[in-house]
C-alpha cells in the first residue's frame, strides 16, 4: 500500500490509482456512491468528477497542513476539511443543473463519508509533499470515475437500452428493468470484479509460462 | 409528512427501504464485517447506538442552525457530531469489551464514514420529522442495517464450505450474493412510500 512504499516515481503515483490500486475494483472503497449513482452514464460521470474535485482539493489542503495538525485530532480535522469542499460542490451542482442535483440526491452530501477521500488523506496526503499528494488524489479520482463509468455503461445499456440518454438499442429490445434497480448494481459490480480477478489470474499464469519458456 | 405513523416509519426504514439493500448506504461495513455472525451482530448494535445518539443530536443541532439561518453549515456540523459520538462508542467498547474492540478493528473508527449514519441524519432533516419520529427512524434504520448484516453473515458462513472456483471467491461472490438478497428485499417495495 501507499503508506509503506518508498517514494515512488511521480508517474507511478499517478497511474497507480487508475489501474493497479483502483479504489473500487481493487481496494473496494467507496462502494456506496459507486452502486447508487451508476444507473446512468451521466450520473456516473458527474459523481466521478465531483468526487475527484473534493479528493484533489482536500488532499492538497491536508498535505499543506500536515505539519500543523496534531496527531490526536487529525481524523476530525480531515473530516472538517472534506466537509467544507463537499459543501462547495453541493452548492455548485445545485447552481449548474437542478435536474442533476435531484438525480444524485443525498449522495452529493454523502461524498463526505466516501472512504476513498478519508483513506487517501490518512494514508498518503498526510505523509507526502503537496505535489505528490495532488497527483495521487488525481489518479485515484480518475480511477474512481473510470470504475463508475464501467458500471454506468453496462447498467444504462442493459437497463434502459440507451447511452448518454440516447437510445442505441432497437425498439424490439426489452430493457432489463432490474439493471437500474438496486440488485442490478450489486450484480454488475460483482461481475466486473469477477472479470478483473480473472484477468489478473490469467496474467499471472501467462507470466509463469513466459518465464518457463525463456528458461 | 408529520402524519406518518410511527410504525410506518419504523417498517419503512427497517425493511421496505432497507438502508443497505435498497438505498446503498453503509456498503463498506456490510462487505467488510459480514464474514462472521458474531462480529456482524455486534457491529449492528454499535451502529444502532451511534445512530440513536447522532440523529438525536443532529435534530437539536438543526433546530439551532435553522434559528440562526446557518443551514449551509449543516453538513460540517453533522459530521462533527457523528465523529464525536463514534469516539464515545469506541471508548465505551474498548473499556468494557477489549475482545470485541479487537475483532471490529479498523471498522470501528470507520463507523464515522459509514454513509448510513450521515444519510440518516440528512434524511430525517429533509423529511422534517419531529423528535419522536426521529428516534423511531433511527432505531428502524439501525435494525435494518443489523438485519442485512446478520443475514449476509449467515449466508457467507455457509458459503465458506461450498466448492466454488477460485476466481469467484471473495468480493465478487459476496456482491453477487448481495444482489440476490437485494432482489428478495425488492419484494417489499410495494408496501410503502419512498
Amino acid at each position: 500500500m501507499a503508506a509503506n512504499s518508498k517514494t515512488p516515481a511521480n508517474w507511478d503515483v499517478f497511474v497507480r490509482g487508475i489501474w493497479k490500486e483502483n479504489p473500487v475494483f481493487v481496494m473496494l472503497l467507496g462502494m456506496c456512491p459507486t452502486l447508487a449513482v451508476s444507473n446512468s452514464v451521466i450520473n456516473a460521470i458527474a459523481m466521478g468528477l465531483a468526487t475527484t474535485f473534493v479528493l484533489v482539493c482536500s488532499s492538497a489542503l491536508v498535505s499543506m497542513l500536515r505539519n500543523f495538525i496534531p496527531k490526536q485530532v487529525r481524523i476530525a480535522t480531515y473530516i472538517v476539511i472534506i466537509a467544507t469542499f463537499v459543501t462547495i460542490v453541493d452548492y455548485t451542482i445545485q447552481a449548474i443543473s437542478i435536474d442533476l442535483y435531484k438525480a444524485l440526491g443525498a449522495f452529493i452530501s454523502l461524498i463526505v463519508v466516501n472512504c476513498i477521500i478519508l483513506g487517501r488523506a490518512e494514508a498518503f496526503a498526510s505523509k507526502n509533499t503537496l505535489y505528490k499528494s495532488v497527483l495521487d488524489a488525481f489518479g485515484m479520482g480518475l480511477g474512481f470515475t473510470f470504475a463508475l463509468l464501467c458500471l454506468g455503461v453496462v447498467r444504462e445499456v442493459l437497463g434502459s437500452g440507451s447511452l448518454f440518454g440516447v437510445q442505441i438499442l432497437p425498439d424490439s429490445f426489452q430493457p432489463w428493468g432490474i439493471m437500474i434497480l438496486p440488485p442490478g448494481g450489486f450484480i454488475v459490480l460483482g461481475f466486473w470484479l469477477l472479470l478483473f480477478a480473472w484477468l489478473e489470474e490469467r496474467r499471472q499464469r501467462g507470466n509463469a509460462e513466459g518465464d518457463g519458456a525463456n528458461a | 409528512m408529520h402524519s406518518e405513523s410511527l410504525s410506518f416509519i419504523f417498517l419503512n426504514a427497517c425493511i421496505i427501504n432497507n438502508f443497505v439493500l435498497s438505498m446503498f448506504l453503509g456498503i463498506c461495513p456490510f462487505l467488510g464485517v459480514s464474514g462472521k455472525f458474531e462480529t456482524a451482530s455486534r457491529m449492528g448494535l454499535a451502529v444502532i447506538f451511534v445512530m440513536l445518539v447522532s440523529s438525536s443530536s443532529a435534530y437539536g443541532l438543526n433546530l439551532l442552525l435553522a434559528k440562526y439561518d446557518l443551514e449551509f453549515l449543516r453538513l460540517i456540523c453533522y459530521i462533527a457530531v457523528i465523529a464525536s459520538s463514534v469516539q464515545l462508542v469506541e471508548m465505551f467498547i474498548k473499556k468494557f469489551s477489549p475482545a470485541l474492540f479487537r475483532s471490529l478493528g479498523i471498522f470501528l473508527p470507520l463507523i464515522t464514514t459509514n454513509c448510513a449514519i450521515l444519510g440518516l441524519a440528512l434524511f430525517h432533516t429533509a423529511k422534517e420529522y419531529n423528535f419522536v419520529q426521529c428516534l423511531v427512524y433511527a432505531v428502524g434504520a439501525g435494525l435494518g442495517f443489523t438485519l442485512a448484516l446478520v443475514i449476509m453473515s449467515g449466508l457467507r458462513e455457509k458459503l465458506e464450505l461450498a466448492d466454488v472456483p477460485g476466481v469467484v471467491r471473495g468480493a465478487a461472490l459476496t456482491l453477487i450474493l448481495a444482489g440476490i438478497l437485494s432482489m428478495a428485499f425488492m419484494g417489499f417495495a410495494g408496501l410503502g412510500g419512498s
